[in-house]
Formats: structure tokens, C-alpha cells, sequence
């Protein structure tokens, strides 16, 4: 597979190599204000600010890696919460059924995306956007407040650690892992990369281009449920706006590009996205215990999201000229040519 | 295969005089209207005519031209949003654009009126200024254009917010928000014309113009296929740089309008970028690049307000509207691609007429 035996210096290494460099620079930053950044503390709000964020990022990475994107992703986490919440309502014997209605319900919203994207050749972007919007509607009309509650046990799960590091992290990652096996051993990964890659010689190769598509988006959607679920751990509470808040859609796809993943989709890798997310996350502690302003955090995080993807884009481009060309290019033309010619023969058979 | 090429020389010669100065002007206009860039033109008007029918006051004159002068900033950004999506990008920084130059214009003019003029082309330059370093960083650095817009979207928020201490305050002076409120008084029968719409009517001549000069033919062709684009000696850099310039000066003409129009506020402008792109997809512009008419984009951003105005006409909550909007985008979308496949299976003669006839004068 091409996106592993790149020799010399891959995308993911350069990306941890910037979180080495983000754990030293957080280390004098933190320390110059007398705290210290390796405290279990420290470390463990690090991992924390990680779970949301790499639920949601794993499940976008499917979908970019098969030539897609997400953005209804913050209204299906808030619509999960509010499900299971209201589900649960405070009993702890519902927490099994109010944590299958909402990853059922995620599931459902991820299938009907795959369907749009793939079945009727919507654009990802358009098909979630308008997917995002469908769902805002509901939950603006039928929610005016948060509502329902979870019960102690399941608040558990947001509050609870092994040591420094929380269960929900532990949780996270035990996904990243199963995700990280579908992609590498199995046939239903390497077709995601294929259809990524490129559509039509996918489908020419003898590949059911849709399933991967399909399946890519169910996966995002009951990711980004789990991280629903966990917010509503977190709160105690189901609320209409708890994804719309975080700006979950555009921060996931910033991370999962800042881990090395084109954008055009068929090349990229899962570590790098956790690698992308735990910048995010170190980022995010170290402006919060250096108390920047909120508003220049956003100055920060928005010039290092470009710079940092500025590196690898660089560095590309002077790898492989040829590659990069084509990934820049819309998918326009070499659609449409072999198009022409399965009709021109059909027209002559 | 062998009867193939024969066959297309045939269709070729025979239709391609045909098509190209026999088919009538109502053929061709026929024609144009299947297209997603001229069906648009065809929902504006069954959408006109629905909101009509659900409140007949909304046909006068004087009613709907002010509706079209409410409308001009979504269809100003709209078109600066078509030069960016027509050349293979994304402008997701469109939105705080808006904001800044709103809170700019708000915090720099304040009453004092002689600030106008120097304002408002420091407004200007900041906006192109803006689009060039969007422009530059998508095509010199290689970053994709989505992220380098969404870093701008934070940042220039957060600048501006920072600036303002997250409460923008201070209306800029009145004659400055003349340009968004005012109009042209005592017209005969629509009674006033908005100056915005004057804007709108300037803005739209001259992207249509743009269009059909070089810029607008290399524009399309860069957005289609770069490479080619680049082969053929077009510099493909600074033709896209040049389309988020338009774009971020498209966003500072709707923040320019909307100061009047809605006031100084934090959230004026929030969720543009969203609505621009929905309005130009609506309008059969293709993602991706290369295909689409800019006025199809402008009668996107009308066809949405409408839909919106009829909503409410209808006693829909407005809450619905979101849903409505998305569900209208998909299915347009829908529509448009499996239209634009047709059109690429149906009509093998359309799409083969062009190449024939080179090799008939070549030999």
C-alpha cells in the first residue's frame, strides 16, 4: 500500500516530531509560569481535551481517506446527547437502551449521508452541510433548552481514570485501534483508500465503490454519537447546541489534516489524526494555563493550523510533483473521460 | 469501433453548422434552461410566483424591489464566492470578513463623518489585502484551500474580536450607513431604489464582464484542470489568487451594506460563507471547479431569500428554516449531478462536436 512504504520521512512523522516540539515548547511555556506541564494533573486535562476531539476526528478521517468530508458531525453529537439523555432519564437500568438509541439514531443520519454521497453524487460537503442543516432545524424546533439526565453511573465514564488517564481516552483510543485494523487488514480498508484514491479506477478494479463510501460515513456518524454520548457523561445533561458550540466539524477536519491526510482523500493515516488532536489538545492547555485571551487563541490556533499543514504541503510538492498535481486538481476531468468511453462503447455494441 | 469515428464525423458536419448559427435564440434559451445554471432561473420564478400567491402585497413594485435591495448582500457574496468555486476552491473566511469590516467600519468611522472616505478604502485594501493572503498561501505554500480559509475565519475573528474586547460597539455615521439603508427617493412606481441594489446591479455587470474576459476564461480553465491550465501557459497561481481577492472585496461590499443595513454587531456575518456557498451550488455551480454562470450564482442567493420569505409567509416556524435550506441544497445538488451525467451519457454529439472538425481542416 503506497501511503506506508513512502521511504524517509512520512507526514505522521513530521507530525509527531511537531508534538515533540509542542511538549517542549509547552514544557518552558508552562514551567516559565510556574506550573508544571508533566503534573498528573496537566497531563491528565491534556487527555481529557483529546476524547471529544478524536472520536470525532477518527470518524472524519474514514470519511476524508474515501474522497468525502463531514460536516454534519456537530448536530449529530448534540442530537446523540439529547437522545440518550432524554432515553436515560435518570435511571440507571436505561443507560443500555438510551446508548443504543443514540448511536442507532447516528447510525441511521451516517447512512442516509453515505447514501446521498454515493447514490446520488452529491458532493460530501453539500450532502452533510444540508444533512448538518436538516438536523439543526430539528433540534432549534423541538429542544429549546437541554434536556433530560444521565444517571451517576453512566456520569461515571466522563469522570473516572486509570491513573492519569481517563477512561473516556482509554475508550477513544480502543476505537483508533479497531479503526486502525479496518484500515490496515482489511479488504473493506484498503477499498477505502482505493476509492479515495481514485474513484474510477476503483470501480474499474472491480471495487463496489459505494460500500466503502457508505460504511465510511456510518462509522463517522456513530463516532461522533460516542462523542455525544461522553459529552452527556460529561454534563449530566443532553443540549441542542453542545456540538455547534465546539465547532467540531471544521476543528476535526483542521486536525485530521494537520495529521497528514490529504484532503482529496486516498492517502493519509489514523496515528498522524491522533497525532493532529493531541497537538490540538496540548494547544488548547497551554494557552488555558498561560490565560491568553480567548479570542487570541483563535488567532493561534488558526495561524498554526496553516502553517503546520503549510510544512507537509511543502514538503510534498517537492517529493512528489506528479502526485501533488493531481490531488490538487478537482476530480473533473479524469471522471468524465472513461465515463465517455464505457458509452461511446456501449453506443457502438 | 470502427464504425465509431465515421459515425461522429457524420453528426459533426451535419450538426455543428446547425448548432452553432441555425438553432433559434429560443432554442438555445430552451437549451440553457435544462442546464442547473439556467434551471435556477426557472425555480426563481416558481418561487416568485408562489410567494405571490401566498401574499399578493408582495408583488408590488414598490415591495419587491426593497425585498431585491434586502437581498443584495447574499447575492454579492454569492458571486464573489462563484470566482473562488469556479477556480477549484474554497472561501470559508467570507463570514469574518464580513464581521471585520463591519466592526472596522463601526469602530473607525464612528460619528465622525469625514472618516468615511479614507474608511472605506482602507476597507477596501484590507479586503484584497485579505484575499491575497488566502490566495498566495492556497497556491504558492500548497495548503488546501479549506484549511487556509478556516485558519483565516479564526483568526481574523479572533483579531477583530481581541481588538473590540468581544463587545463591538459604535455605529459608524449616518451617511455611511446610508449606503446600505438609503436609496434613491421618489421613483416613479417602485417609489424608491436602494442603493444596495444599485450596488448589486454594478457588482453583478461587472463579474459578468470579468467572465468573459481572459481572466474569466482562464479562471474557469484553472479551475477545471490546473495542469492543463498551466501547461498552456496560464499562471495558475495568480489567477486564483486574483478570484479570492474578488471574493474577500465581494465580502467587504455585502459588510459595507450590511453596517447600514443591520448595525454593528459580532454576529453580523456569522454562517456567510455557509450561505454564499449554498446560494452558488444552488445556482448549478459545480464544486470542484470549471463549470457554472456567475449570474446563476445571484439568482441562487434570490432563489434562497425567496424560499425563506415564502416560508414565512406560510407560517412556517422559523426554526424549520435550517432544515429546509439543507434540504433543499441536497436535492438541488442531487438534481444538478444527475443532470450534468446526462447530459454526459445522452448527448455523445454535444460532447464530441468540438474535437471533429480540427482533424477535418487539419488534413
Amino acid at each position: 500500500m503506497s501511503p506506508r512504504k513512502t521511504p524517509a520521512l512520512t507526514s505522521t512523522h513530521i507530525v509527531y516530531a511537531v508534538v515533540l516540539v509542542t511538549i517542549a515548547v509547552g514544557a518552558v511555556l508552562v514551567g516559565s509560569a510556574g506550573r508544571n506541564f508533566f503534573s498528573t494533573g496537566n497531563i491528565s486535562d491534556i487527555l481529557t481535551g483529546t476524547s471529544v476531539l478524536g472520536f470525532i476526528a477518527i470518524g472524519q478521517t474514514l470519511v476524508i481517506l474515501v474522497g468525502s468530508l463531514d460536516l454534519s458531525v456537530p448536530y449529530v453529537i448534540s442530537l446523540s446527547s439529547l437522545v440518550a439523555a432524554t432515553v436515560m432519564a435518570n435511571e440507571t437500568g436505561n443507560i443500555l437502551p438510551g446508548v443504543l438509541a443514540a448511536l442507532a439514531l447516528a447510525a441511521a443520519i451516517g447512512l442516509a449521508n453515505g447514501l446521498i454521497v454515493s447514490g446520488l453524487k452529491v458532493h460530501g460537503f453539500i450532502a452533510t452541510l444540508g444533512m448538518g442543516l436538516i438536523i439543526s432545524g430539528y433540534l432549534a424546533s423541538n429542544y429549546k433548552g437541554s434536556a433530560g439526565q444521565t444517571p451517576l453511573a453512566f456520569r461515571l465514564i466522563g469522570a473516572t481514570g486509570i491513573g492519569p488517564v481517563p477512561v473516556s481516552t482509554l475508550i477513544m483510543l480502543a476505537c483508533a485501534g479497531a479503526v486502525l485494523l479496518l484500515l490496515n487488514r482489511s479488504r473493506l480498508g484498503s477499498h477505502m483508500f482505493a476509492v479515495g484514491g481514485d474513484l474510477t479506477v476503483a470501480r474499474m478494479s472491480g471495487i463496489k465503490t459505494r460500500v466503502p463510501v457508505i460504511a465510511a460515513h456510518v462509522l463517522c456518524s456513530v463516532l461522533a454519537g460516542l462523542a455525544g454520548l461522553l459529552l452527556a457523561a460529561r454534563l449530566g445533561v443532553g443540549s441542542p447546541t453542545i456540538g455547534s458550540q465546539g465547532g467540531y466539524d471544521l476543528l476535526s477536519i483542521a486536525a485530521v489534516v494537520l495529521g497528514g491526510t490529504l484532503l482529496a482523500g486516498g492517502k493519509g493515516s489514523l496515528v498522524g489524526t491522533l497525532g493532529g488532536v493531541l497537538i490540538f489538545a496540548m494547544m488548547d492547555n497551554i494557552m488555558s494555563v498561560l490565560q491568553i485571551n480567548p479570542f487570541l487563541k483563535d488567532v493561534v490556533r488558526g495561524v498554526v493550523i496553516v502553517a503546520a499543514v503549510a510544512v507537509y504541503a511543502r514538503r510534498r510538492t517537492l517529493g512528489r510533483p506528479a502526485r501533488f498535481s493531481d490531488t490538487t486538481g478537482p476530480a473533473g476531468p479524469p471522471d468524465t473521460r472513461p465515463e465517455r468511453i464505457q458509452k461511446d462503447t456501449g453506443v457502438t455494441a | 469501433m470502427s464504425a465509431h469515428p465515421t459515425a461522429r464525423a457524420e453528426s459533426g458536419s451535419t450538426r455543428q453548422p446547425l448548432s452553432r448559427n441555425r438553432s433559434s435564440r429560443g432554442e438555445r434559451l430552451l437549451r440553457f434552461l435544462r442546464t442547473p445554471g439556467g434551471a435556477v432561473f426557472v425555480l426563481l420564478l416558481a418561487l416568485l410566483a408562489a410567494v405571490i400567491a401566498a401574499n399578493p402585497s408582495f408583488g408590488e413594485p414598490g415591495s419587491l424591489i426593497r425585498f431585491l435591495g434586502r437581498t443584495a448582500p447574499i447575492a454579492i457574496a454569492a458571486i464573489g464566492q462563484y470566482f473562488v468555486i469556479a477556480s477549484g476552491e474554497f472561501d470559508l473566511s467570507m463570514g469574518s470578513v464580513v464581521t471585520a469590516q463591519v466592526i472596522i467600519a463601526g469602530n473607525l468611522i464612528g460619528q465622525d463623518e469625514s472618516r468615511a472616505i479614507p474608511v472605506l478604502l482602507l476597507m477596501l485594501v484590507f479586503g484584497a489585502f485579505v484575499g491575497f493572503l488566502n490566495g498566495c498561501v492556497t497556491t504558492l505554500l500548497g495548503v488546501p484551500s479549506f484549511i487556509v480559509t478556516l485558519g483565516t475565519m479564526l483568526a481574523l475573528l479572533g483579531l477583530v474580536m481581541y481588538w473590540t474586547g468581544g463587545a463591538a460597539t459604535g455605529n459608524p455615521a449616518d451617511s455611511f450607513r446610508q449606503i446600505g439603508r438609503g436609496g434613491i427617493p421618489d421613483v416613479p412606481v417602485v417609489e424608491v431604489i436602494p442603493y444596495p441594489l444599485i450596488i448589486l446591479v454594478v457588482v453583478a455587470g461587472a463579474a459578468f464582464w470579468l467572465m468573459r474576459r481572459p481572466f474569466g476564461r482562464t479562471l474557469l480553465a484553472a479551475g477545471d484542470n490546473p495542469r492543463a491550465a498551466a501547461l498552456a501557459g496560464t499562471p495558475v497561481w495568480w489567477v486564483k489568487t486574483r478570484a479570492f481577492m474578488l471574493s474577500s472585496l465581494a465580502a467587504t461590499a455585502a459588510g459595507i451594506i450590511l453596517v447600514g443595513y443591520a448595525g454593528v454587531h459580532p454576529s453580523v456575518g456569522r454562517g456567510y460563507e455557509f450561505t454564499a456557498i449554498t446560494a452558488v451550488v444552488l445556482g448549478g455551480v459545480v464544486l470542484g471547479g470549471g463549470r457554472g454562470w456567475v449570474l446563476s450564482a445571484a439568482a441562487g442567493a434570490f432563489s434562497l431569500e425567496l424560499l425563506f420569505t415564502l416560508l414565512n409567509f406560510l407560517g412556517v416556524q422559523s426554526t424549520w428554516r435550517d432544515s429546509v435550506q439543507g434540504l433543499i441544497i441536497i436535492v438541488a445538488v442531487a438534481v444538478a449531478a444527475q443532470t450534468w451525467q446526462r447530459k454526459r451519457r445522452g448527448a455523445p454529439p454535444a460532447a464530441s462536436q468540438v474535437p471533429p472538425p480540427q482533424p477535418g481542416t487539419a488534413g
